[in-house]
């Protein structure tokens, strides 16, 4: 927990002394492309740009444009300041004072004031709201955020409040090393109370909508595009390059692709194992940074769990069969690494641990594998036969055709694959309804105990329903622990052991992005928490 | 005719309600809810959202809501998933497109397509029969999820002459590959449907008493022969139609033209039971209309159907 | 005159209609073969189809692969190494997860063309009679099996096969059903907006008249007046059979990998189209297309033979 607070310390201090910019050139006196409008591809269609509503992710990107937090982080992933400057912590490490910045503005010329984050954070924690992140306030360790999310307490003895119109007070429950992180999530962005009064639900239509980032919403037509520009009155206005930002939904990747190709997107996904192709031929436009997500199979081991499955012995063999190189390698091609322990290495802060099986050759891991199996009592003349359940997806199917493929191959498995629409799927893997089965996870804030506490018994996440004591134990200290490191350790080795799920690789994200942008693109931030006033668009050729 | 039109919407609110109280219970009973995500919800937070959407009532409660809100303020409720958004948003952004694209396409359909089925049907077993038939087939066999994407590669990519998606209000550069995408099959079947019907027309008596009694083969053709060969034409077309306007999931899709065909079977995966009941009145109610037009339209043409 | 008895269009009385079906019957089917087996396109198209159905059913044995076995080696560069070759065995080449094609678009071929078949035939057969009495009887029958047919027309279809998955599980027979559920709606709407013109026919009506019962009539006198356009309208909805099967597989509901379709095999060729792999669509497809066209001239071959007035 100390990293995070150090680095908000120092980027505090550079404090981003607001470098003039003319539009002629860019930080580092790159010459700057004449029309500066980055369009980028989004699958679907986002739920709400309202802050305390919003709760995908590329909403998420559009609210980070349109309304500032008290924090934003930078290119690397650290905290630089938004509207707050800076901030005091009190020794009891319970309450936060919040300087804020006096020119911040909202787009109607209203002064941003540290009552407008108050009205926020009520309003997330108002039952009435029915935001979807209403959780985020129990995250944020805020007093009283139990009681007045079950509405037994009102909403103003959430700990929160303003002193004046520029100094905001946050109370805790209890010390929270990492509270500063979490004000960079949208559901903490100020809202403007005037506004919704006047036009309720319907706030945030490109008419009616008041806020306070670089951008204003000026287009929404939904499954089409929806279109923001710069904010004149945003504080940082003259250090904002980029002028307009267009999201274009567009489902199928490979259309996108297309269209990337023809010029009208300046960014879009790269489909799953084309990357070297795309490498090849764009090698300027093709770019894969790590992410802060880990792709693994869950096994059921719950009660309901058929036998075979509880033996360790089986779930070690089925890991050990994973060829993830191959994965890797020829299936996903995207540079993703593979993964022997859950957490990522790009977690902020986090070694990964070494495992045995890790440090095996394949050849050895099938070996090994073989023999696991014999001893559970299966072999070529008494074959097992395991269902492989997942979400439809085309990635996620090439994985699962592999996989079942390397099981079948080396242990002499019956495997069986299932693919299902996501809503029957998540209902599925919920209920233990399952052997074997997909799943993703991508942390929440970068620290390890966003992956680790999945492998909590408690935890709604834990869909294997694995149920150690001991790693229970481990994780709950490590909440308060200095240095939380060696209970990670400890719990990664006892997953290695146990095999309640099976760490396939670590993700990376693959972008097709004009060479204008990638100068600009954040691919150190493993979060992805991207801010188009920090873009810009250098002129090529 | 009128009195068949007052019967057939008296029919029509049963009809409807049976519709609404089929759909909004079968959408329960499938797997999920609109708030079903990969990270579960806490209860509470849950609790809260279904307090929010009414969710928390009995089905038959919401039910009643339901119709209550459309009967008296024609508020088809909200869309759990796009929160910015209600139901009536969607559909009056998403429908003018639809049945813009739609439109076109029918008309071309038609147009196209009857043209080739008659050309062929009166020259049947010649080369412009076969040219036809070849033509229809063509257009037939491609699915419209092949011919979108290579559509998009060549006028975008290659030519650069059309924009690769959107909708931009409906101008003509963005309408165009939809169309193209939509139509190509619908054309392809009202030629066949239309040469076969026609050639079975010209066979019967009474064109071959007007053969005898020396009419012109023009006149035959339309003043006696066009009618009677609508007939399977229009049953087709009358279903054809409403699928048409309410837009394809595959044309919206792929060409993110914001039209309601494409959240028909997202809300369905999304579980977002009040844009999907929305889509459903809309597509039921267009289904009950442009059937008793086809009614009508038997009629018309062969007036011993008796409406 | 024998021209016009055997046109059930045109007998004298009901009776005599009936026993010239009787008497003639033969070889009222025996001039609808020998029709058939002079069309030309017809014939050559049965010819390909029956091609295409002993590639699906002996193909594999040409092949010395399966279809689900991965070469390791060509996965990750299939571009390059997959490519179809004579040399190598592998026909067709490689799939994008480095299976042969061959043996994956046989086996593809099996279950599009099952699917095709049994989905047009469901469309036909429940199609036809559903649509053929409503029209027939008329009246109250008639207006509340239409307005089922619009109900089930505008029901959430996606919910439907949903809840078929969760009530009674994937299997192929689910399949079917899938496809058969809407697959003879717009058949019915047509034969009964066909049988609505016929039955108000004189031989109809003297059919009627004296007395021959209703079942009788719509199967001697109303369906083989239909058959032109059934016919006609089945041949087009195989192609939307095999392609509503990707569709539904995609839920979950239909074939699961390593089980593959025409409609899953051009998808994932469509997909791979823009990364030099484009055998892997084309040659799915041109299965596809030829096939169709063959349903297509047979359908035509039908229609023509079956005509009751062509001769």
């Amino acid at each position: 927990m100390t990293t995070p607070l150090r680095t908000l310390l120092m980027a505090s201090a550079l404090a981003f002394a607001s470098p003039a910019l003319s539009q002629a050139t860019g930080p580092n006196g790159e010459a700057l492309a004449e029309d500066q409008t980055f369009t980028y591809r989004v699958l679907d269609e986002h739920s709400s740009v309202d802050p305390q509503i919003v709760e995908d992710v590329s909403g998420s990107e559009i609210v980070r444009d349109l309304f500032e937090g008290l924090y934003n982080q930078d290119a690397d992933g650290n905290l630089v300041p938004g509207v707050a400057v800076s901030h005091t912590v009190s020794d009891d490490k319970l309450t936060y004072t919040f300087t804020l910045r006096p020119e911040a503005v909202w787009s109607d010329g209203k002064p941003v004031t540290a009552g407008d984050f108050v009205y926020a954070w009520q309003r997330l924690a108002d039952p009435e709201t029915a935001s979807p992140y209403q959780w985020f306030v129990e995250v944020m360790g805020l007093k009283n955020a139990g009681p007045v999310m079950a509405g037994e307490m009102p909403v103003t003895d959430l700990g929160v409040s303003a002193t004046d119109d520029h100094t905001l007070v946050v109370t805790l429950e209890n010390p929270l090393p990492y509270f500063p992180l979490t004000t960079t999530h949208a559901s903490t962005f100020p809202a403007p109370k005037w506004v919704i009064d006047e036009f309720g639900a319907d706030w945030i239509k490109p008419e009616h909508i008041v806020s306070n980032g670089a951008y204003v919403l000026t287009e929404h037509v939904p499954q089409e595009r929806s279109v923001r520009e710069r904010n004149e009155a945003y504080w940082d206005n003259a250090g904002t390059v980029v002028d307009k930002v267009v999201a274009l939904v567009i489902n199928d990747e490979n259309v996108a692709l297309t269209r990337f190709l023809a010029g009208e997107l300046d960014r879009t996904e790269i489909p799953t194992g084309q990357y070297p192709k795309l490498k090849e031929e764009y090698p300027d436009e093709a770019v894969v940074f790590p992410r802060l997500c880990s792709y693994y199979y869950t096994i059921n081991v719950s009660d309901s769990a058929p036998e075979f499955l509880k033996d360790v012995r089986v779930r070690q063999a089925l890991s050990y069969a994973v060829d993830r190189d191959t994965v890797v390698e020829k299936v996903t091609q995207e540079g993703q690494f593979p993964a022997y322990t859950f957490t990522p290495a790009a977690t902020a802060g986090f070694e990964v641990p070494t495992v045995p099986y890790g440090t095996w050759t394949q050849d050895e891991r099938n070996t090994k594998a073989v023999e696991l199996m014999a001893e559970a009592g299966y072999g070529t003349d008494n074959p097992l036969d395991i269902t492989l359940l997942y979400n439809t997806d085309e990635g996620h199917k090439k994985v699962a055709i592999a996989i079942s493929q390397m099981w079948k191959q080396t242990l002499g498995v019956n495997v069986t694959l299932e693919n299902q629409e996501w809503k029957t799927f998540l209902e599925e893997r919920g209920n233990q309804n399952y052997e074997v089965a997909r799943a993703g996870w991508c942390g929440d804030y970068n620290e390890a105990s966003t992956f680790l506490d999945l492998v909590q018994s408690g935890s709604g996440y834990n869909d294997a329903k694995y149920n150690n004591p001991e790693v229970d134990a481990l994780l709950a200290e490590a909440k308060t622990m200095d240095d939380p490191q060696p209970n990670y350790t400890k719990v990664e080795e006892m997953i290695a052991e146990d095999m309640p799920i099976i760490p396939i690789y670590h993700y990376t994200e693959g972008y097709m992005m004009s060479p204008g942008i990638v100068g600009s693109w954040p691919t150190q931030n493993v979060e992805q928490n991207w801010y188009s006033k920090d873009l810009y668009k250098v002129a090529t050729e | 005719m009128l009195s068949f039109i007052i019967r057939r919407m008296a029919v029509a609110i049963p009809t409807m309600l049976i519709l609404i109280i089929a759909s909004f219970y079968l959408m329960q009973f499938a797997p999920g809810g609109p708030f079903t995500s990969e990270r579960p919800l806490p209860p509470q937070v849950l609790a809260n959202i279904e307090a929010k959407y009414g969710l928390d009532e009995p089905t038959w409660k919401q039910l009643v809501n339901y119709v209550g809100g459309i009967l008296t303020e024609f508020d088809f409720g909200p869309s759990y998933k796009y929160k910015d958004r209600s139901v009536n948003d969607i559909i009056a952004q998403g429908f003018p497109v639809t049945l813009t694209y739609g439109t076109i396409s029918f008309v071309l359909a038609i147009v196209i397509g009857g043209i080739l089925g008659i050309a062929a049907a009166i020259r049947q077993n010649t080369w412009l029969d076969y040219f036809a038939v070849g033509i229809t087939i063509g257009a037939q066999v491609l699915p419209n999820f092949v011919m979108a994407p290579i559509l998009i590669l060549i006028f975008t990519l290659w030519l650069g002459w059309l924009p690769g998606g959107g909708w931009n209000g409906g101008q003509w550069q963005y309408v165009v590959m939809p169309v193209i995408a939509l139509s190509t099959s619908y054309m392809a079947s009202v030629a066949r449907l239309t040469r076969s019907s026609m050639l079975e027309v010209l066979r019967s008596n009474f064109i071959r008493t007007a053969r005898a009694k020396g009419l012109p083969n023009r006149t035959i053709i339309w003043r006696h022969a066009l009618k009677p060969t609508l007939l399977p034409v229009v049953s087709y077309l009358g279903p054809a139609f409403v699928l048409m306007v309410t837009g394809s999931f595959i044309v919206d899709s792929i060409f993110s033209t914001g039209g309601v065909g494409y959240f028909y079977v997202n809300a369905a995966f999304n579980r977002d039971y009040a844009v999907m009941m929305g889509l459903t009145i809309l597509l039921g109610s267009m289904t009950i209309l442009f059937n008793m037009v086809v009614d009508i339209l038997y009629a018309w043409i062969d007036p011993k159907i008796r409406l | 005159m024998t021209n016009v008895t055997l046109n059930p269009q045109q007998p004298r009385t009901a009776e005599m209609a009936a026993r010239m079906d009787e008497v003639k019957g033969r070889s009222l089917w025996a001039d609808a073969r020998a029709r058939f087996l002079r069309n030309k396109a017809a014939m050559v198209s049965i010819f390909v189809l029956a091609l295409v159905v002993l590639f699906a059913f002996f193909g594999q044995h040409l092949s010395a692969f399966d279809n689900e076995t991965i070469d390791w080696d060509v996965l990750g560069n299939v571009e390059v190494l997959g490519k179809p070759s004579l040399a190598n065995g592998h026909y067709f080449g490689f799939d994008e997860s480095g299976r042969d094609l061959y043996t994956r678009v046989v086996q593809g071929t099996r279950v599009s063309l099952m699917v095709g078949v049994i989905g047009a035939a469901i469309a036909v057969i429940v199609g036809t009679t559903y649509g053929a009495v409503a029209g027939f009887v008329g009246g109250r029958v008639d207006s509340i099996m239409m307005r089922f047919v619009d109900i089930a027309l505008s029901i959430p279809y996606m919910f439907v096969l949903i809840l078929l998955l969760v009530v009674f599980g994937r299997s192929i027979g689910m399949l079917f059903v899938g496809i058969g559920l809407t697959a003879w709606l717009d058949m019915s709407r047509i034969v009964r907006g066909q049988t609505l013109s016929i039955k108000n026919k004189e031989y109809i009506e003297a059919a009627v008249a004296t007395g021959v019962p209703w079942f009788i009539i719509i199967h001697r006198h109303v369906v083989p007046n239909l058959m032109g356009v059934v016919v006609v309208y089945a041949t087009l909805l195989v192609p939307q059979m095999i392609l509503t099967e990707s569709f539904i597989s995609f839920l979950g509901l239909g074939v699961q990998e390593p089980l593959t379709s025409w409609g899953a095999l051009i998808s994932e060729g469509v997909s791979t189209m823009n990364y030099g792999m484009l055998w892997q669509l084309f040659i799915p497809l041109g299965f596809f297309v030829v096939s169709i066209f063959a349903f297509f001239f047979i359908g035509d071959g039908l229609r023509d033979a079956l005509d009751p007035k062509d001769r």
